[in-house]
């Protein structure tokens, strides 16, 4: 066995004093493979070492919450006995990299960590960035990335229902894809992770092991420099079919009451597997490499313990009920083998041909491994408040931000995602929220996903306030109580102290936020190190959602429902221009401070809406968001065929009322009969509503500041992306 | 009416053929597992949607040869009604239970959207209860759908009323020879398309077009 040499030590992302932590911790010096079991588990991307101190403060508790972090995804009780289960990963390093595999796995991981749970996933949500839109590599960037996420998602027969997918220059070399999973468990049916009690069989199910993958978790840790493409073999390879296989397989035998404990195969493979499980259970583990299913020949224990080929599951059985196990997974055509026992030892013993070949206390991979206060400097946020009194004409501005890289239509996108498959899905893609109906129930799951990088750059404590505001803007606006929130949070190089500081002020405002709105956050993920030769990506804290709405026939989705309807804008107006889509689209600038989050107004307008929308008062609703409220109302027209007129207040400048980005806002659109009750009702709760026109006509029609018809929106609305994918812009 | 959905290795929409059969005709279907070649006695079988064994090699070739499509097509031969839908086609071409192919989308995508059907042949099992000429919207999501047939084919199919579905025009998603979404086979027992009719028996998921189906088939089996 080779030496351990500190360029090896280097090699494996150690640093001197993790090297020597490790070492005090085995009382001798690791042997190779102990080292590369080291690297992975402190890697980064396992250990949370840089955030573990931060994500702490985080709410994670609610009368609701069943497992918040720390299994392998979020449980939440919605009722009747049945408990929605979610959380949200990236996978950005390898889809750089080799964009098709590295979607398409990180499709395939996300759904193992929710089905490992005993979860029967329901839909899948996306939340994507690329670099400029000019950058030689974005183009085969987005074509592969869809494709991957398509190709996985399609197969396993697992909806796509939602997602967002923008561009900015600061992701040229480090593209973000998160990719979440939401599924549906019974509440006396979760499976978890801990492997408790000793001499249970552990059983290995699924595909077998290849030399794939090999480092991921590693990779995925480091920064991006010239050579980063030779890293493609590090890249996993996904296999959607045998996924399928694994989860059908797995919850067959869920149905029994045969597994004590078990984990999905992701980041490091075998070993973080078995060592999480049994460190979970308080136990030690024994594992035998020899009985490993192997797709190749000659592979080393090295090779075998830091494998990430996909699709593989390991499961602590009951002793006796083995054959049982087994019957179910040669049915599915899949893999099955002991690989070892659980024992009293607290160690990770592992065997190959006959000898060990490491042999490490289990809590030192987890427990055990380096937390980092690492130094920051709390970001200086832009104060200055935008009231430009920009005279730009309002239709061409309009049809701008409608027709830009960002805003434009993302339909060449979500329609190469099965959207309808296992027959649920109430609202689709183009909503502000997904709504999935719970299978033979009259409940539904709304959920969603957000990040405004642009404000977190401006502000990250308050831009990442605002992705939780939103996230749950989006759900109450289509009718659902929001229940808790699952967060992705891709930056930059943590080492270095200002983007530390992005980080931690981003945590902080998403406690604010989630423990003022009592949204607990259960499951969650990190991504850092995103900087390709020392440029750090925008801050992106990405916030996925899931909420619940008892009847799925009374909720409300953005296309207008009938001619002459009363259209309201529910919330303050404040005309502020600061970091919308409208400066940065139309005016090409960024500046001023972003639109300040007022917890207490979002709560109050949102319940408020919420409330018209389950007494079947509001059938016709949309969240104002980037682009404001001309954005909002040309989005619920596109949606209907059905335009609209409206009519500014008295003195208001136009541009700042209509593309202002203020938080906490509604359009809804009533029958005119029930304008009067609207008014009232808001006036007793104290809210601020305001009728700015009414539906109808095939056009968007403001007076004097003009008039432009829905087939020139949706015709500037659904170019762009099309076009650029055929590459004629 | 008793009914039957084959279930290979990924299919992916067999639950969603199995909820509405069950909700058209108030009886659960048998659900048939491709290792066997046993399928008890039903007036139908659903070949379901999905990526069957993965659909590595051309989609639906590998599960032509799988024991429960000898038993399949035994029944189809004696006159039972087989519906394919989407990979359910597929296999059916590749089966030779219909004739043609159905090739990579002509756009090279995956594509999932509702697209706008012309009901051509009212006169079958399948469809007496929709009326010939009417248009009905059921969502396509598949990424080899592309139908194609010689011209020998094609003019038959054309010439005996064969073409139970084509798609709107101008809605054509995936390059179809003469718009076709699906087809009969001579004996009008056997029907492949590659629209869902399954998705669209329940008002609040897309909508109603594709209880029809179901209803003519409970009417003419009864």
């Amino acid at each position: 066995m080779s030496r351990i040499s500190p360029d090896v030590v280097r090699e494996h992302g150690l640093s001197e004093e993790e090297y020597a932590k490790i070492e005090a911790l085995l009382g001798r010096a690791p042997n190779m493979v102990e080292l590369g079991v080291f690297s992975v588990m402190w890697s980064e991307h396992c250990s949370y070492k840089s955030t573990r101190a931060h994500l702490k403060k985080l709410p994670t508790k609610g009368k609701r919450v069943i497992h918040g972090p720390g299994e392998n995804a979020g449980v939440v009780d919605i009722g009747d006995g049945d408990c929605v289960v979610f959380k949200m990963e990236s996978h950005n390093h390898p889809s750089f990299i080799e964009p098709y595999q590295g979607a398409a796995t990180g499709v395939g991981g996300i759904l193992r960590d929710v089905f490992t749970m005993g979860a029967r996933p329901i839909a899948m949500l996306d939340s994507l960035r690329f670099g400029a839109p000019d950058h030689p590599k974005t183009r085969s960037l987005v074509s592969g990335v869809v494709a991957g996420i398509g190709g996985y998602g399609n197969c396993m027969g697992i909806p796509t229902v939602a997602g967002e997918t923008a561009f900015d220059e600061s992701y040229n070399g480090n593209i973000l894809v998160n990719a979440m999973c939401v599924g549906l468990a019974k509440k006396d049916k979760i499976f978890l992770s801990a492997a408790k009690g000793v001499g249970n069989p552990i059983v290995y199910v699924g595909s077998k092991t290849g030399r794939d993958g090999i480092h991921g978790a590693t990779m995925a840790s480091a920064e991006f420099n010239a050579d980063s493409e030779e890293k493609r073999p590090t890249v996993q390879v996904g296999d959607p079919f045998a996924e399928k296989l694994v989860l059908e397989a797995c919850l067959e035998l869920m149905e029994s009451d045969a597994i004590i404990a078990i984990q999905d195969m992701g980041a490091a493979g075998l070993t973080s597997s078995s060592s999480e499980m049994a460190d979970k259970g308080g136990v030690g583990a024994e594992i035998d490499l020899d009985k490993v299913p192997q797709r190749e020949t000659n592979m080393t224990a090295y090779d075998m313990m830091l494998s990430e080929s996909q699709e593989r599951m390991l499961a602590v059985l009951k002793p006796g009920r083995e054959k049982e196990a087994e019957r179910i997974f040669k049915k599915w055509g899949l893999d099955f083998s002991i690989i070892g026992i659980t024992t009293d030892t607290h160690r990770l013993i592992v065997k190959h041909r006959n000898e060990v070949v490491a042999d490490m206390p289990v809590g030192s991979l987890s427990d055990a491994a380096p937390v980092y206060e690492r130094p920051f400097v709390k970001p200086e946020p832009a104060h200055e408040m935008l009231l430009t009194d920009a005279t730009r004409a309002v239709v061409p501005s309009l049809l701008k931000v409608l027709g830009s890289p960002d805003m434009c239509s993302k339909r060449w996108i979500w329609e190469q995602y099965d959207h309808s498959v296992m027959a649920d899905t109430v609202i689709g893609p183009g909503g502000d929220a997904a709504l999935v109906r719970v299978h033979n129930t009259n409940k539904g799951l709304a959920m969603t996903v957000d990040a405004n990088p642009h404000y977190c750059k401006a502000d990250p404590y308050e831009g990442a306030k605002q992705a939780v505001a939103e996230a749950w803007r989006n759900l109450t606006a289509v009718g659902a109580h929001p229940l808790a929130v699952t967060d992705n949070l891709n930056f930059g190089n943590p080492e270095k102290p200002e983007i530390m500081g992005q980080i931690v002020a981003a945590v902080d405002g998403i406690g604010e936020a989630c423990r003022f709105l009592d949204f607990p956050v259960v499951s969650g993920n990190c991504s850092l190190y995103n900087e390709t030769q020392g440029e750090g990506i925008l801050p992106t804290p990405t916030i996925g959602a899931v909420g619940l709405v008892k009847d799925v026939t009374k909720t409300a989705s953005i296309p207008f429902k009938r001619v002459g309807d009363a259209i309201f804008l529910i919330g303050e107006v404040r005309c502020q221009l600061g970091r919308s889509a409208y400066l940065r689209l139309v005016e090409s600038r960024e500046a001023g401070a972003m639109p300040p989050v007022d917890l207490s107004a979002e709560k109050q307008n949102g319940d408020f809406v919420r409330d018209l929308i389950e007494t079947g008062i509001v059938d016709t609703c949309h969240d104002i968001s980037d682009g404001g409220v001309i954005v909002a109302l040309a989005e619920m027209a596109m949606a209907s065929g059905v335009g609209a007129h409206i009519v500014l207040p008295n003195g208001m400048p136009p541009i700042p009322f209509l593309f202002g980005e203020e938080q906490a806002r509604y359009l809804i659109a009533v029958p005119t009969e029930k304008a009067e009750k609207i008014l009232t009702d808001a006036a007793v709760n104290g809210i601020f509503a305001m009728m700015l026109g009414e539906t109808g006509g095939l056009t968007l029609r403001l007076d004097e500041l003009g008039e432009v018809s829905l087939e020139s929106l949706k015709k500037s609305h659904e170019a762009w992306l099309p076009s650029y994918m055929a590459g004629d812009s | 009416m008793k009914s039957a959905v084959v279930i290979f290795p990924a299919s992916n929409c067999d639950r969603d053929a199995a909820v509405a059969l069950e909700q058209m005709t108030g009886k659960k279907p048998h659900l048939i597992w491709h290792a066997d070649s046993d399928i008890p006695d039903v007036d139908l079988i659903v070949l379901p949607g999905g990526f069957s064994y993965g659909d590595y090699l051309r989609c639906g070739a590998m599960a032509s040869q799988s024991p429960v499509m000898r038993t399949v097509k035994e029944r189809a031969e004696k006159g039972v009604s087989v519906l394919g839908i989407c990979n359910g086609f597929q296999i059916l071409t590749e089966t030779h239970l219909l004739p043609g192919a159905l090739m990579r989308n002509a756009g090279l995508k995956f594509v999932c959207r509702p697209v706008g059907l012309a009901v051509c042949e009212a006169q079958s099992r399948f469809t007496r209860r929709y009326s010939s000429g009417q248009t009905v919207v059921f969502p396509v999501a598949h990424g080899e759908g592309n139908y194609t047939a010689d011209d020998d084919t094609l003019k038959a199919l054309e010439a005996e009323g064969r073409i139970a579905f084509r798609y709107a025009e101008g809605d054509n998603p995936n390059g179809s020879a003469h718009d076709i979404a699906g087809i009969l086979n001579e004996k009008r027992n056997v029907l492949g398309l590659m629209p869902h009719p399954e998705r669209v028996c329940d008002a609040l998921i897309g909508g109603t077009d594709g209880r029809a189906m179901f209803e003519s088939l409970i009417e003419a089996i009864g």
